[in-house]
């Protein structure tokens, strides 16, 4: 087969950030997936709390404190995410350093509290169905908490070694902070089901 | 590589400051060189465990998928050996479980879907023009996944610890009380692997057609096959959750006595039915629809004319996948549920009719407008029309709940089912087999073999599965290990019986066919079949950059429209593997992005997701010892290595 030129995309950069990234639809797809197992297992949960004569089942409902602590430390992340983001998108090393020390750090204090949650939930796994679906909304997110916290932490050191002068781990970098906004999103659903559902 | 002729265009691009040698000024032998270094898979075993090239993990994907089918369709002959007389001792009950468990699971999770998956991989690159998929490490590691959730369910058949409630392992036959020993949590675990390894294979598909299509390649002149494997990952995507979540419930149930399905603790089981057809039914569609892709790939190509229709096609993909969430309880028609839902699923069931029929009317219209030549793949594409009409025709009949209700549990479903899964499914697929083994092996196929296997195949199934529709009629429920002499029954069972052994014979020749062709088969050469789309404007087989220079696309049937001269995109490093990235709707390019390099890690990430599921099997603990090494196989996956890919 024979060619005929018709572009040069020699002078084309070889990163982008957001929707020009082939990784962005990889991780929009990854939280789309995602979310729906999150979706379903709240389906699940109102699934069973329709059947039940009560709910919740012979338990009070979750203390609220902290969780709500939980939400307030995530929601108060957003900001430094987002600050995160910004300056990587501006390729500004020493900033984008700083956030994600930042970032790693707004990303363990919740999953210390995250420890206090799942006694506040007053009621173990195998009681009934209610603590079933319980506890696997609550471990789901812990899941993604700490998946998402153990790739904030790596990418963190990574930006202070020599990889880090590579316009790919900004746009790594912004990824990141895309995805923690989904686990922080993702929680104030949760949030809501978990401990002000029971308590209508 | 280093004479006089290399030296100039390599200067110029030192004058003009770019990075890396391009492939700007450079001959084609000259191309060769460097991008066969630069994206050659290493020889010997190393090589064969570090791949990270689409077409050769598309290849084994595909190897993979048919020697599940062979497992599968021999466990079904000893089913069939087993029916062909009544009252027959030759199995127990109990094998019997499990070789219909069996049967149904791996045609569905080892085979369908992995097969059309493992088909996209290898396809979807070339169809659109690019040198590999998106996440190259990812599509490795969703294959070792696979190849172990399925070596691990099957070792546990072997050792007679084989899944033995239904390929759908309904509780609570298979949760803590009935379902004893270890047999579903196998069962449950295998779940987890497969889709594991699918959802990894549609991320990376959506990536792939989203962003690195041709240049020019705009919505409208995507090849339908790659529209068809697009939506399926999207299916793929919302529905395969729903096994996942509930496959989770179901092993927590047997392990650590949560009650998700306990109803004497609050739970139910009818959840389990709901989150597995959410799944399930999606699930039939996940391995139809990319099946319609390749009818839609042969039509045009051996009738000579573009298909009949292209938007309408594409817009009933799409409305087939919404659709298809659509239809999840009629599944459970028998479960007692109130009948104003019933009633809704039932339409929304003949609906999905109305897309499906107007992607039939399409490919009727292209054979008629067309000039048909008939090949065998053009064959296996008359075969499945025709079955297909008769599966979809039994499938109107059961969405209709007092229908349903007269025959669910027995054969006629069967009979349905076979009908829509093989005629529907199988049939295009082997179709596809006979119409791209050009492409991926550089040899034809034998034409003659390819006829008898058509006319064995297609006479060998409806004479097994046709009865099947009269036995559900007079009675014979599904799952049953034997069947009294009194029934009436024998005479057509064994009728059934022998047919399996045509389609056998069928497949037997198609089978044989392959392996002869594969040492003595015709040289194929770049476009056999004259075809339309990119994959033909490479070697057969491609080489491991497939396109020498990256094709641009300004029609919709680019080889027909463009000649012997193919519009090319130059620009792109030669010593680092590079692909282009461009807009979603227009594929106007925006980035050179860097492709990544074969790597050991995503076989070690394998080996540690896999060990970790199957020990979760007997511990909980498992969980969270295997984290440690899942982690840091995974860091050691992501963390760059200094090639020049991760350096950009």
């Amino acid at each position: 087969m024979k060619h005929r030129i018709i572009a040069d995309v020699s002078h084309l950069p070889t990163y982008d950030f957001g929707s020009g990234s082939p990784m962005w639809w990889g991780t929009l797809s990854f939280m789309t997936l995602e979310g729906m197992g999150f979706v379903l297992a709240i389906g699940s949960y109102f699934y069973l709390a329709y059947l039940a004569p009560g709910w919740p089942i012979a338990a009070p409902p979750p203390n609220l404190w902290p969780g709500t602590i939980v939400l307030g430390l995530l929601l108060a992340s957003v900001i430094p995410n987002h600050m995160a983001s910004t300056w990587a998108r501006n390729q500004d090393l020493p900033k984008v350093r700083l956030g994600m020390v930042i970032m790693s750090i707004a990303g363990i204090l919740p999953l210390i509290v995250r420890g206090f949650e799942f006694p506040g939930l007053q009621l173990s796994w195998d009681e009934n169905a209610y603590g079933s679906i319980l506890w696997f909304l609550l471990g789901l997110h812990t899941v993604h908490l700490i998946t998402d916290v153990g790739d904030t932490i790596v990418l963190t050191v990574l930006m202070f070694t020599r990889h880090a002068h590579s316009g790919k781990r900004f746009s790594d970098v912004s990824d990141n902070a895309f995805y923690w906004d989904f686990v922080v999103f993702s929680w104030a659903v949760l949030y809501l089901v978990i401990y002000w559902f029971p308590r209508l | 590589m280093s004479d006089a002729v290399l030296r100039q265009p390599i200067r110029r691009q030192k004058e003009e400051g770019l990075k890396g040698i391009r492939d700007i000024g450079l001959d084609d032998a000259a191309l060769h060189a460097f991008l066969s270094e630069t994206w050659k898979t290493p020889k010997g075993f190393s090589g064969w465990l570090t791949t990270v090239d689409h077409k050769l993990i598309g290849r084994r994907y595909i190897v993979t998928a048919f020697l599940f089918l062979i497992l599968a369709g021999l466990s079904a002959l000893v089913m069939r050996f087993q029916l062909a007389s009544p009252e027959s001792g030759r199995i127990g009950p109990d094998l019997y479980n499990q070789l219909f468990t069996m049967h149904g699971t791996t045609m569905m999770f080892l085979f369908a879907v992995p097969v059309m998956e493992a088909f996209a991989v290898y396809l979807v690159p070339l169809m659109i023009g690019t040198r590999n998929v998106a996440f190259p490490r990812l599509n490795a590691f969703s294959y070792w996944v696979y190849l172990g959730g399925g070596l691990m369910i099957w070792i546990a058949f072997a050792c007679n610890t084989g899944a033995d409630a239904g390929w759908f392992d309904y509780v609570p036959l298979g949760g803590p009380e009935y379902g004893i020993g270890k047999r579903s949590d196998f069962w449950a675990q295998m779940v987890t692997f497969t889709e594991v390894s699918a959802l990894a294979v549609a991320v990376e598909i959506i990536a792939t057609v989203f962003k690195q299509r041709a240049p020019g390649m705009t919505l409208d002149r995507i090849p339908l096959y790659v529209w068809a494997v697009l939506v399926t990952s999207f299916l793929i995507l919302f529905a395969m959750p729903a096994v996942m979540v509930s496959s989770t419930m179901l092993i927590l149930d047997r392990l650590v006595g949560t009650h998700f399905f306990n109803q004497a603790e609050g739970g139910d089981p009818l959840l389990w039915q709901h989150l597995f057809w959410f799944f399930g039914h999606p699930e039939v569609y996940i391995i139809f629809i990319p099946a319609t892709g390749f009818v839609s790939s042969i039509l045009p190509t051996f009738t000579r004319r573009p298909v009949f229709g292209y938007l309408a096609i594409v817009l009933s993909l799409i409305s087939i996948g919404f659709l298809s969430f659509g239809l999840w309880v009629h599944h459970m028609f028998a479960t007692g549920l109130p009948q104003l839902g019933s009633s809704f699923f039932t339409a929304s069931s003949m609906m999905i009719a109305i897309p499906s029929g107007i992607q039939i009317f399409c490919w009727i219209a292209t054979l008629w407008g067309g000039r048909p030549i008939f090949a065998t793949p053009l064959l296996f594409v008359l075969g499945f029309i025709f079955t297909f009409v008769i599966g979809g025709l039994t499938g109107v009949m059961v969405a209709s709940v007092p229908l349903d209700l007269q025959v669910h549990d027995t054969y006629f479903v069967v009979a349905h089912f076979h009908y829509v899964l093989v005629g529907g499914a199988v049939f295009p697929l082997i179709g596809a087999v006979y119409y791209w083994f050009p492409k991926i092996t550089g040899r034809m196929m034998s034409e003659r073999l390819g006829r008898w296997s058509f006319w064995l195949i297609v006479i060998g199934f409806n004479a097994t599965f046709f009865p099947m529709h009269i036995l559900g009629l007079q009675g014979m429920p599904r799952r049953v290990y034997t069947y009294p002499l009194e029934s009436g029954w024998g005479g057509m069972n064994l009728f059934v019986s022998l047919s399996a052994l045509v389609l056998l014979a069928g497949f037997a020749v198609f089978f044989l066919n392959v392996l002869a062709s594969l040492r003595n088969g015709r040289i194929a050469g770049d476009n056999p079949w004259n075809a339309s789309t990119l994959e033909w404007a490479t070697t057969s087989p491609p080489q491991p950059y497939n396109f020498a220079r990256l094709p641009a696309v300004t029609h919709g049937e680019p080889l027909w429209a463009e000649g012997d001269t193919l519009p090319a995109i130059e620009g792109l490093r030669v010593d680092a593997r590079e692909v282009i990235a461009g807009t979603v709707a227009d594929a106007t390019p925006q980035i050179r992005e860097p492709s990544a390099d074969n790597s050991i890690w995503p076989l070690l990430a394998a080996l540690a997701v896999g060990a970790t599921f199957l020990a979760s099997i007997f511990t909980p603990w498992a969980v969270v010892w295997g984290a440690i090494p899942v982690a840091i196989t995974l860091i050691g996956w992501f963390w760059p290595k200094g090639t020049p890919e991760d350096e950009e």
